[in-house]
């Protein structure tokens, strides 16, 4: 980068002043990012209590809920849930956690707040784009968040919300009036603002690098979230027309998604020559990719920690990055596997099925990386590097159940199960919040100037990765069973004998629920009673290191840093150990082999 | 199935176990161990992965695109028995088209649940409606192939049945159809798997697969009732 555009990165704001534009409506990526983590947060414990509910729900259908009553009177009269209810609940906690939580806690919270830092710039490249980004998905949330309260009934029509039932209103039933509108505005509000955070991402990652910061020497994080932004761009590109067209046939009687003679309710519908299809294609054209805007920041993440705990680089850093990209790639040909049975061309599925069996090369590649670097380094067990681990063990559970449904053949008997729910909880759910917790106990003495308490972590962990197999394994089975998916109630012959399986989980999602209020009080307690963290407590290499915790309001204090080192200079001879700072001048005697080929 | 229930367990039961192997290896390494690489390194890794798992895709592709031929790209036979099935908020019927073999056509306009008119059949006009048996159950004969011509009336379903190991999505606007043969008698349910609606968990019909003598018997059982 030369000295012109230096010089005008480092006038782009001046420090902030006053309550307002600290906390606020702040332009520093840094408070973005902590915000974006608080939203988050609340959003995945929203998101948890309505799984708890639906949980509860399916096992002890009868019983009142203590405390429900008052939250939603109409949908759960004394406290008793609804079939309807039931599925907004299920529609709830699917938008809340892909969106506002897989998509906001590894990449936009802790993108924002560490990827300037890593690559040695002041902020990100449109700081009041950045802003934006942040109060229109706070937006979308609160317009989400009203559709659960709506008069006329909250949506219930998935996450994936299907046209026709989507689309032709309340006359439908209950959750297709307003609580649907507000449904698709919020998601296509979540989409504006995503669109604007991932050109920020892209364009402080091209423009930004601060001297001697090439791409390659970028760390594995920074590629992860710049690869992100890239899918995110194109992801969010399509889904928000998509959302404009499902609320212009809601409100404005067009038909892009309703065919013609339907009759809802005994009353033949008013559009013709929709195709409920094109949804499904549009939305998978982003919903596929989706699951790569979850899985492949907390993959950066994961490699991040993992170098830093084994002291050592991974057995080849361009083999990640390429990895990553060839995910991101291969994650816009696959859709149509979530449209198996959906009546396409079955010579599509076949099409589809062929790129979805060779995404499992790259994903093989990562772990074998992954768990190869293992071999021979001297691992540090810490909070961070045991939910890092503990990713990887969960990506291959999801991922290997990925084999079946690959499989048009196979997923006709699987498609639409307990087996779904059970592989992508796995491999994107689970394994993305894993990715976000290692991030947590790795960052949090950088990010809030306090150490988290190690024992409380590990412990932490121990409960939520035997609780993640105790509640997810077991899907597996029902769905191999025939268990449906989206069912209120288990009403059919063949599933009664399922139905202590479905205690087991219950019971076991609600201790695992339960096992973070540990997280959470550590969360609390740490940030105001921790420790005092030193500026580089895990002796580790990158550029977020080299600054205070937390690091000043321009993160370099006037002085850009320049790079001499790759970002993994481990196991070598430094002056402070057996580590090199990225931006330290000092010569690396021996260069270990493969390591950074 | 089997082939990558073995592949698929193999792969995991590998990973997993090295992979705590090798946590509980070096986690306890003593200070002054050097840093090792493993055997071969990246590219060994690399090459392992695209070979074995290349192999294992083509060879899932290959059965799996085989098994995929043997429902969709083979049309139904000659004698297969043609049924329709018709999914609606929050029911499935079924239409057998009677001695004459034709199905009436369909007028929307005139499907009304109070009055029964579940196909929207017009009996005083359509000479073609008039002896087909409209039934909520579906009884086939053993060993017969089935032709089922599949529509929705108001919003997507699916039509799945685990013992047969069919699903496929009803999806308004489009006819689509699926061809199978049960083989062995018995009861077994049908259900919906597409989010439909508040009703959708409770969306479900019985199969019966029955002897020709007792199938003959139940379709005029039926049509008696009409």
């Amino acid at each position: 980068m030369d000295e012109t555009s230096r010089a005008s990165q480092a006038a782009h704001h001046a420090p902030p002043q006053g309550f307002i534009r600290n906390y606020i409506f702040s332009l520093d990526h840094k408070i973005i990012g902590k915000q974006y983590y608080g939203l988050a947060l609340l959003a995945v414990l929203t998101g948890m209590v309505l799984s708890w509910l639906m949980r509860i729900h399916l096992v002890w259908p009868n019983s009142p809920v203590p405390g429900l009553k008052w939250l939603a009177h109409t949908s759960a009269p004394n406290g008793v849930i609804t079939p309807e209810y039931y599925l907004s609940l299920m529609t709830m906690h699917g938008t809340l956690m892909v969106f506002f939580v897989l998509t906001n806690a590894p990449f936009a919270a802790f993108g924002n707040y560490f990827l300037p830092i890593q690559i040695g710039a002041e902020d990100m490249a449109f700081p009041r784009f950045n802003m934006m980004s942040f109060w229109m998905t706070f937006l979308a949330f609160c317009v989400l968040m009203a559709a659960l309260f709506v008069g006329d009934g909250p949506p219930i029509s998935g996450w994936t919300a299907y046209p026709p039932l989507s689309a032709v209103g309340a006359v439908a039933g209950p959750g297709q009036g307003t609580g649907q509108t507000l449904w698709g505005l919020s998601i296509a509000i979540f989409c504006i603002a995503s669109l604007l955070g991932s050109l920020n991402f892209i364009s402080t990652t091209l423009d930004l690098r601060a001297r001697g910061m090439t791409l390659m020497r970028m760390p594995l994080s920074t590629w992860a979230w710049f690869i992100t932004a890239c899918i995110a761009l194109l992801a969010f590109a399509v889904l928000l027309p998509a959302c404009g067209l499902l609320i212009l046939d809601r409100l404005a009687g067009t038909s892009f998604f309703v065919p013609a003679n339907l009759v809802v309710s005994d009353q033949i519908q008013p559009h013709s020559g929709g195709s409920p299809l094109l949804w499904q294609h549009l939305f998978w054209f982003f919903g596929h990719p989706e699951v790569y805007i979850a899985i492949v920041p907390a993959m950066g993440i994961v490699s991040h920690i993992l170098i830093n705990a084994m002291r050592r680089p991974m057995l080849s850093h361009k083999v990640i990055i390429y990895s990553l990209m060839s995910l991101g790639f291969l994650s816009y040909m696959v859709w149509g596997h979530h449209m198996f049975v959906s009546g396409m061309n079955p010579l599509s599925s076949l099409m589809f099925s062929f790129p979805t069996l060779v995404i499992t090369i790259p994903s093989t590649i990562l772990t074998l990386i992954w768990i190869g670097s293992l071999y021979g380094c001297k691992l540090r067990i810490t909070s961070a590097s045991l939910f890092a681990l503990g990713f990887v063990s969960l990506f291959v559970s999801g991922g290997v159940s990925g084999f079946f449904l690959a499989q048009p053949s196979i997923d006709v008997l699987l498609h639409a199960t307990y087996f779904v729910v059970g592989h992508f909880h796995l491999v994107m759910g689970v394994a993305a919040i894993f990715g976000v917790f290692a991030a947590t106990y790795f960052w949090f003495p950088k990010m809030f100037g306090r150490m988290m308490n190690e024992r409380l972590g590990k412990i932490h962990f121990w409960l939520t990765f035997v609780g993640a197999y105790l509640i997810f394994m077991p899907f597996h089975y029902l769905g191999m069973a025939g268990n449906v998916r989206r069912y209120s109630a288990f009403v059919n012959d063949y599933l009664q004998p399922l139905l202590p399986v479905h205690r087991f989980i219950t019971i076991a999602a609600l201790a695992t629920g339960a096992a973070q209020i540990i997280f959470l009080y550590n969360l609390i307690h740490s940030r105001f009673r921790g420790e005092p963290a030193p500026q580089n407590p895990w002796e580790a290499t990158s550029l977020e290191w080299t600054v205070p915790s937390p690091p000043p309001w321009d993160n370099f204090a006037g002085k850009i840093p320049v790079v001499y080192h790759d970002p993994y200079q481990y196991g070598v001879k430094g002056a402070t150990g057996d580590y090199v700072m990225q931006d330290s001048p000092q010569k690396i005697p021996t260069v270990p082999e493969e390591g950074r080929r | 199935m089997a082939d990558t229930m073995i592949e698929a367990g193999v792969s995991f039961l590998a990973a997993q176990i090295i992979l705590a192997v090798f946590i509980w290896w070096f986690s306890t390494s003593k200070p002054g161990q050097k840093i090792r690489n493993f055997p071969g390194g990246a590219r060994g890794l690399v090459a392992a992965a695209i070979v074995l798992v290349g192999l294992e895709v083509l060879a899932l592709g290959v059965f799996g695109q085989k098994a995929w031929a043997n429902i969709y790209f083979t049309p139904p036979g000659p004698n297969a028995m043609p049924i329709q099935v018709q999914a609606g908020q929050f029911a499935f019927y079924f239409r057998y088209p009677g001695p004459d073999g034709k199905f009436g056509p369909i007028h929307p306009e005139l499907i009304n649940e109070a009055t029964q008119n579940i196909f929207g059949l017009d009996l005083d006009h359509d000479q073609d409606s008039k002896d087909d048996i409209v039934t909520a159950q579906m009884a086939v004969p053993v060993n017969r192939e089935i032709h089922l011509l599949m529509h929705a009336k108001d919003v997507g379903h699916s039509f799945y049945v685990r013992e047969l190991r069919i699903q496929q999505d009803f999806v308004p606007g489009l006819d689509l159809s699926l061809h199978f043969t049960a083989t062995t008698p018995g009861k077994y349910e049908i259900v919906c798997t597409q989010l439909c609606g508040l009703g959708h968990y409770n969306m479900k019909a019985y199969l019966l697969v029955m002897s020709q003598a007792d199938f003959e018997n139940w379709l005029k059982q039926q049509a008696a009732m009409q």
